[in-house]
């Protein structure tokens, strides 16, 4: 929930920066902050590919003809506007000023890195450094994120189908209530990383045992939230059914589950972040493959572009997950529209 | 089956009986006496108006004949059997409209002939009775996008889908504006002389119990009894204007306490 609004504000603030000098986007107007993003692309192009590099970088060709490439869509995308008329597109106006921003990070960068070396060697990798991981590592880092959302998934799944049942079983069992409450209360708050120990000891494998704790994570939160769902469900819902002849099993298939999506949403998107930690400390720990254990295998080799790498590959796979989450709760919770604003 | 569904004869109407009922709730551990000894029994097909002050007991006294809760004290029976829950057969329109916000305007219209696995087979009572209450062009609309008249329509068309033998409306045309209030009332009348189920109505409207119904009872402040019973010897179609409901106004007004006020 955090996450949409807070991306929402940034679009739109980004929005307003991007429209408020060419607003009126008449015939022939100037895009103002791209032509300042395709100069900046093209300067921080000419940065890398002129001064010389401090050390021997494999790929500051390959880094400079990308940004390079960069700039000249902006330009492009600037005179297109300028000469035909014809408006840049929506999405490239609106995500303008972060380009321009990315431009000048990437130059700042490279020129404290590769070019003069102006902080600590190893440890600050430059960007060309980086981009020779992606260039030259990529089977590996494929893997590694193969490995990860297949160990994610599974736990993941698990996890949630086993928080869904017992949130709805105890929101509606007063007798399953009385039992599992407790032992929630005893077991839930405990970080799912606690029984690392235990959990590599009991399971046959660390592959079994990471799935059980990225379960465990995963479903403490979406059974208390499908919980507080169904126990917080109008009880009028439950009559209007009941007098025209429903069912247990349809006051609870098709009310109290249904009026109890929104909160069950909150608890997978909370389960998504609890999972995403164990997946990262279960790989380092003992899985021999994932993201994790890449990040963990480049640190002792003190590739730390590799480290950087597999961290903003990870960036993106957890993102993605969450945008993922976020359209199917969109898609399912269309109804809402309108009651509450994103 | 299906021509028993669509009855339009005057004796699927089922009868009730309220007798000697008393209902309590706890109110912070305090009993709070809500309905005292009310009686009354409503013929086959009749059409009976509940009236009384605000928070005298009426929406209570519906949920009891609903089944949806046991009296305290006393006995309920439809059609002579005794009411020990709830049944389709007797379909309570609530004062608020819940309708379902995840549901289209359709869908919870659908939801009686779903919850007892009719969807299918009769599908097309849902627009049929979505038509009665004007909404046929809003049927893929979510609630939200309903006003508050709109909303109190979608929920008399889900509660009449059900065909039921006792309609209980609980003030089912207070959120109308004026205009479309007494279309609506003369809409009920007609579908009721049509169908043939027996009307139980709650309101606060004098005028409206008047025009629709056969008796008025009128209920005493918190706990309710049963002040009068008040036929009102009239036939259908009523005249708005005619002189025995201004007489009959000023009486029930009289019979709750409001003389002096008209
Ligand atoms: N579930 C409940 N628990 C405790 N008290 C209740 C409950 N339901 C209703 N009451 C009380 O019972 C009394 C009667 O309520 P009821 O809803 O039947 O009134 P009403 O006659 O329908 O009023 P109105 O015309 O304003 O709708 C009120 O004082 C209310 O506070
Ligand atoms: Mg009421």
């Amino acid at each position: 929930m955090f996450l949409a609004k807070s991306q929402q504000s940034a679009e739109t603030a980004g929005q307003s920066i991007a429209d408020a000098p060419e607003m009126p986007a008449a015939r022939g107007a100037t895009w103002i902050t791209g032509v300042w993003a395709a100069g900046v692309w093209l300067l921080a192009a000419a940065i890398s590919r002129f001064i010389p590099d401090i050390d021997d970088f494999e790929r500051t060709n390959l880094l400079a003809d990308i940004m390079a490439g960069i700039g000249v869509v902006f330009v492009i995308l600037a005179l297109g506007s300028r000469f035909s008329g014809v408006r840049p597109p929506e999405r490239a106006r609106s995500v303008g000023p972060w380009f321009l921003l990315l431009a000048v990070v990437l130059a700042v960068w490279e020129l404290l890195t590769a070019k003069f070396a102006l902080l600590p060697r190893p440890f600050f990798a430059a960007p060309q450094g980086l981009l020779e991981v992606f260039t030259d590592d990529y089977p590996r880092l494929v893997e590694s994120v193969w490995h990860s959302l297949r160990l994610l998934a599974g736990g993941y799944a698990i996890g949630a189908a086993i928080g869904f049942v017992a949130g709805v079983a105890i929101g509606w069992s007063r007798r399953v209530g009385y039992w599992a409450h407790p032992v929630l209360r005893l077991i839930g708050p405990l970080p799912a990383t606690a029984w690392l120990p235990i959990a590599f000891f009991a399971f046959p494998s660390s592959h079994s045992a990471s799935t059980f704790l990225i379960a465990l994570a995963t479903a403490f939160p979406v059974t208390v939230l499908t919980w507080s769902g169904i126990a917080s469900v109008n009880r009028a819902y439950y009559d209007v059914a009941r007098t025209m002849g429903a069912s247990q099993s349809f006051l609870v298939l098709k009310v109290a589950i249904p009026a109890a999506l929104p909160s069950v949403f909150v608890g997978l998107f909370m389960g998504l972040g609890a999972s995403f930690s164990v997946l990262v400390v279960a790989e380092m720990m003992g899985v021999k493959a994932g993201l994790g254990w890449y990040m963990q295998w480049a640190q002792g080799w003190a590739a730390y572009a590799n480290m950087y790498a597999a961290l903003l590959v990870m960036a993106l796979m957890c993102t993605g997950l969450i945008t993922l989450l976020f359209r199917l709760r969109d898609r399912l919770l269309a109804w809402q529209k309108g009651i509450v604003q994103w | 089956m299906v021509a028993a569904a669509f009855r339009v004869v005057a004796d699927a109407g089922a009868s009730v009986e309220v007798l000697k009922v008393s209902h309590r709730f706890d109110l912070h551990g305090k009993p709070l006496p809500v309905l005292e000894d009310v009686s009354f029994r409503v013929e086959p097909g009749g059409f009976v108006a509940l009236l009384g002050p605000s928070g005298c007991g009426k929406s209570t006294l519906l949920r009891l004949v609903a089944g949806l809760e046991p009296p305290s004290r006393g006995a309920l029976s439809a059609n002579d059997a005794p009411i020990d829950g709830p049944d389709p057969s007797r379909v309570l329109m609530f004062q608020d409209p819940t309708l379902y916000p995840w549901r289209t305007v359709r869908n919870n219209a659908a939801l009686g002939l779903e919850a007892r696995g009719l969807k299918h087979s009769h599908s097309p009572r849902v627009d049929k009775a979505l038509r009665l209450v004007g909404l046929t062009n809003f049927a893929d609309a979510y609630p939200h996008q309903l006003s508050g008249g709109m909303a109190q329509r979608a929920a008399l068309a889900r509660a009449l889908v059900n065909d039921p033998e006792l309609l209980l409306l609980d003030e089912p045309l207070g959120k109308l504006d004026s205009m479309t209030r007494i279309t609506m009332q003369g809409e009920l009348v007609s579908l009721w002389e049509r169908s043939g189920f027996t009307a139980l109505l709650v309101t606060h409207d004098v005028e409206e119990a008047l025009f629709m119904a056969q008796r008025v009872i009128v209920l005493s402040d918190r706990p309710a009894r049963v002040r009068a019973d008040v036929p009102v010897d009239l036939p259908y179609p009523r005249h708005r204007g005619h002189s025995r409901l201004a007489d009959l106004r000023r009486e029930v007004l009289r019979l709750l306490g409001l003389d002096g006020t008209w």
